[in-house]
């Protein structure tokens, strides 16, 4: 099953980037995104008690927490393959149709590097498949060939290829620590079990180096202050679809590797040192977030400041790191991952119909666009965090978490700043939602705003009832427990 | 390992910083590349030694791995970008030579302060030099950051890699050869995606100074 689900995005991108864009690449890219949640149900109902599952030679380990993961990225590919035919219409001349052909390929591309991160075994692949997100999304963030569009993926290229890197010697140093254990030399490993194992035995000054680099390294990909300054921009000038992935997954993936790192630190340091690190990085992200949302024109770069806000908060749960934080953080990554793809989503259906993300161009969604207008409306009810949607649930969750773990003063810090960015969010919803009604130009189809209607609603049941993915929350808290 | 294998990789070792220190002066981009295909050389000599000295066949193949991708590969993508341009020069950097060499001398003295406790885990010749490895990554900031042009700042993070690999021969010989083989590919595969992108941002905005990159502002 782990390879099947690392295997449909492969095999799509093959296909994708040889027929003719069209019906058929777009049946295939979302059969493979489709293949991909199933797979990922399948494993989490299978590993949420625990079992672990090992494929393609021990190169490839999926339990809880790697389920779960392959479930959100599943999800989130869904609707953003099943988006991407609308808001990309190639051409008939030449060049069009390659880069058509070409974008289809790499959001695969993208997928099964992400797919490859979450279910390496070893953390040194995982860094491998974090890089390889960067390559293939390199040119979906320029997609557009417009000067912002090529300076946003510039940015994008050389700021996460150095943290990338930082990351790597942070791996290294890891894994020099692990040949120095008194277990001999060929103990060495970054295999995640086999670290885990020798943790308690690692040398804490190399360790201390060795993880605080890792973190910087990979927290750059997560969008974290002060390393956020890329992710405006990339998330703002990319494609719809491919916004709603990066913003949705890609950072919880890079998330997801500090998540593994963080296991063995705290074996290796106690739990001290990774939680002040990530309350550090977490609450500036937040300070970032607030005092830049509330000054934005644009409804893409809005979101994106939104995305470096919903990381801050997942920060300052896992810096809790008990049980419940953890399990609460893993509820508002599924949540996050839903509501922002529907946001940039409807905005890039947004772009589509009125050829602008500014907010002071777009009026009366409601009344000209109803449809659209009101998944836009509702999206930004569940991002600001009201009931009934899951990210209210969660961000309760985890601000008692927070609490019972000491960090009181943090949670409070974040719920000012979680009302800072409802005001903002606020004013940018009556501002594009409301006013006097205008032709309409281009009236957005019902088929169009089922995915994104199914996903609020998948959101909003996770918020009344988290049964279905209890277990599954649990599992992987206990994973990194 | 003899005497003739630590002098030899002490010689290789100062190379990889010394050819990252002089990064800093030159201008010229195709000198820029070639003194990443030394450096690349150098790093290729460095994993040769020591796989010889442990008779370590997987270090061996690194090695090979390390001269085909840093010394042939990637120098041959990044020149034919720069044959492009021909005359191609940076321009004045944002900090003069004298001031960005002393600045490479207190980061060489802060990898040693840093590095020194790191290396003292493990009692072996080559460890004790990994803190060169740290300052190349730390002057391939420094070369990134007082760098304009598209080209010179792919050549800043190239030198940070070759100095993270340095770490890695001399700090662990290397790591298992199917992370060496996923990075290198990963190295490859950026050189190739930015340069292409430095190819469209040359179409679309002409003027290639990123001191013109303002598009972008909060």
């Amino acid at each position: 099953m782990p390879a099947l689900v690392l295997l449909a995005p492969t095999l799509a991108a093959v296909v994708v980037a040889l027929v003719p864009p069209g019906r058929l690449a777009r049946a295939v890219s979302v059969a493979a995104a489709l293949v991909v949640l199933g797979g990922g149900v399948v494993l989490g109902a299978r590993c949420a008690g625990g079992r672990v599952e090992h494929a393609l030679g021990g190169l490839v380990r999926v339990d809880a927490l790697s389920a779960l993961m392959i479930i959100v990225i599943g999800g989130v590919a869904t609707l953003a393959t099943a988006a991407m035919g609308r808001t990309l219409e190639p051409g008939t001349d030449r060049v069009s149709r390659r880069r058509a052909r070409q974008y289809g390929a790499l959001v695969q591309v993208f997928l099964a590097a992400m797919l490859g991160a979450v279910v390496a075994a070893n953390l040194g692949v995982v860094w491998v498949m974090v890089e390889a997100t960067t390559i293939a999304t390199t040119f979906l963030v320029g997609h557009r060939r417009t000067r912002p569009a090529l300076e946003a993926s510039w940015k994008y290229v050389v700021l996460c290829s150095v943290g990338i890197a930082l990351a790597f010697l942070g791996l290294v140093l890891l894994y020099f620590a692990s040949a120095h254990t008194g277990a001999g030399p060929h103990a060495a490993s970054l295999d995640w079990t086999g670290l885990r194992r020798l943790a308690p035995h690692l040398d804490p000054t190399v360790t201390r180096v060795a993880v605080g680099l890792v973190v910087i390294g990979f927290g750059t990909k997560v969008g974290l202050a002060p390393m956020q300054s890329w992710l405006p921009d990339a998330h703002s000038e990319a494609p719809g679809p491919v916004s709603a992935l990066m913003s949705g997954v890609l950072l919880t993936v890079a998330l997801y590797a500090i998540l593994r790192v963080k296991v063995i630190a705290d074996l290796a340091l106690g739990a001290g040192f990774v939680r002040a690190l990530l309350l550090a990085l977490g609450l500036l992200s937040l300070a970032v977030a607030a005092a830049l949302v509330v000054a934005q024109r644009d409804l893409k770069r809005l979101l994106a400041y939104s995305s470096i806000e919903h990381m801050g908060l997942l920060a300052l749960a896992v810096a809790a790191g008990t049980p419940l934080a953890v399990a609460a953080a893993l509820l508002h990554v599924v949540g996050h991952g839903l509501t922002k793809s529907v946001l940039f989503l409807g905005a890039g259906e947004v772009h589509h119909a009125e050829s602008t993300t500014t907010i002071a161009e777009i009026r009366a969604l409601l009344r000209r666009q109803p449809g659209l207008g009101a998944v836009m409306a509702a999206g930004l009810v569940a991002l600001a965090g009201f009931p009934p949607f899951s990210l209210f649930a969660s961000e309760l969750a985890m601000f008692r978490a927070e609490v019972d773990a000491g960090l009181g003063w943090a949670a409070g810090v974040a719920l000012v700043v979680l009302v800072v960015v409802a005001g903002a969010l606020a004013r940018a919803a009556r501002a594009i939602l409301l006013g006097p009604a205008m032709p309409v130009t281009r009236p957005v189809p019902m088929r169009a705003l089922a995915p994104l209607v199914a996903a609020l609603v998948a959101c909003a049941a996770l918020g009344v009832v988290a049964w279905p993915l209890a277990t599954l929350l649990h599992g992987a808290a206990g994973v990194l427990g | 390992m003899s005497g003739l294998d630590d002098g030899l990789l002490d010689l290789a070792s100062v190379a990889v910083l010394a050819l990252g220190v002089a990064a800093l002066w030159r201008r010229d981009v195709r000198a820029l590349i070639g003194l990443l295909r030394a450096q690349g050389v150098a790093l290729a000599l460095v994993a040769s030694v020591e796989a010889l000295a442990g008779h370590d066949v997987a270090l061996g193949a690194t090695a090979a791995l390390v001269l085909a991708v840093k010394a042939v590969a990637v120098p041959w993508v990044l020149g034919r970008v720069a044959a492009s341009d021909p005359g191609a020069r940076e321009g004045a950097p944002l900090i003069n030579v004298p001031s960005s060499l002393v600045l490479a001398a207190a980061l060489v003295g802060l990898a040693v302060v840093v590095g020194a406790p790191l290396a003292r885990l493990s009692s072996g010749h080559a460890a004790a030099l990994a803190p060169l490895g740290l300052a190349t990554v730390l002057v391939g900031y420094l070369v990134l950051v007082t760098r304009r042009r598209p080209l010179s700042q792919i050549v800043g993070l190239l030198i940070i890699d070759n100095g993270v690999a340095l770490v890695t021969f001399l700090l662990t010989s290397g790591v298992p050869l199917v992370i060496e083989l996923g990075g290198s590919l990963d190295v490859l595969l950026v050189v190739v995606v930015s340069t292409t992108l430095v190819g469209a941002m040359r179409a679309r905005i002409g003027a290639e100074e990123l001191d013109e990159l303002e598009g972008l502002r909060d």
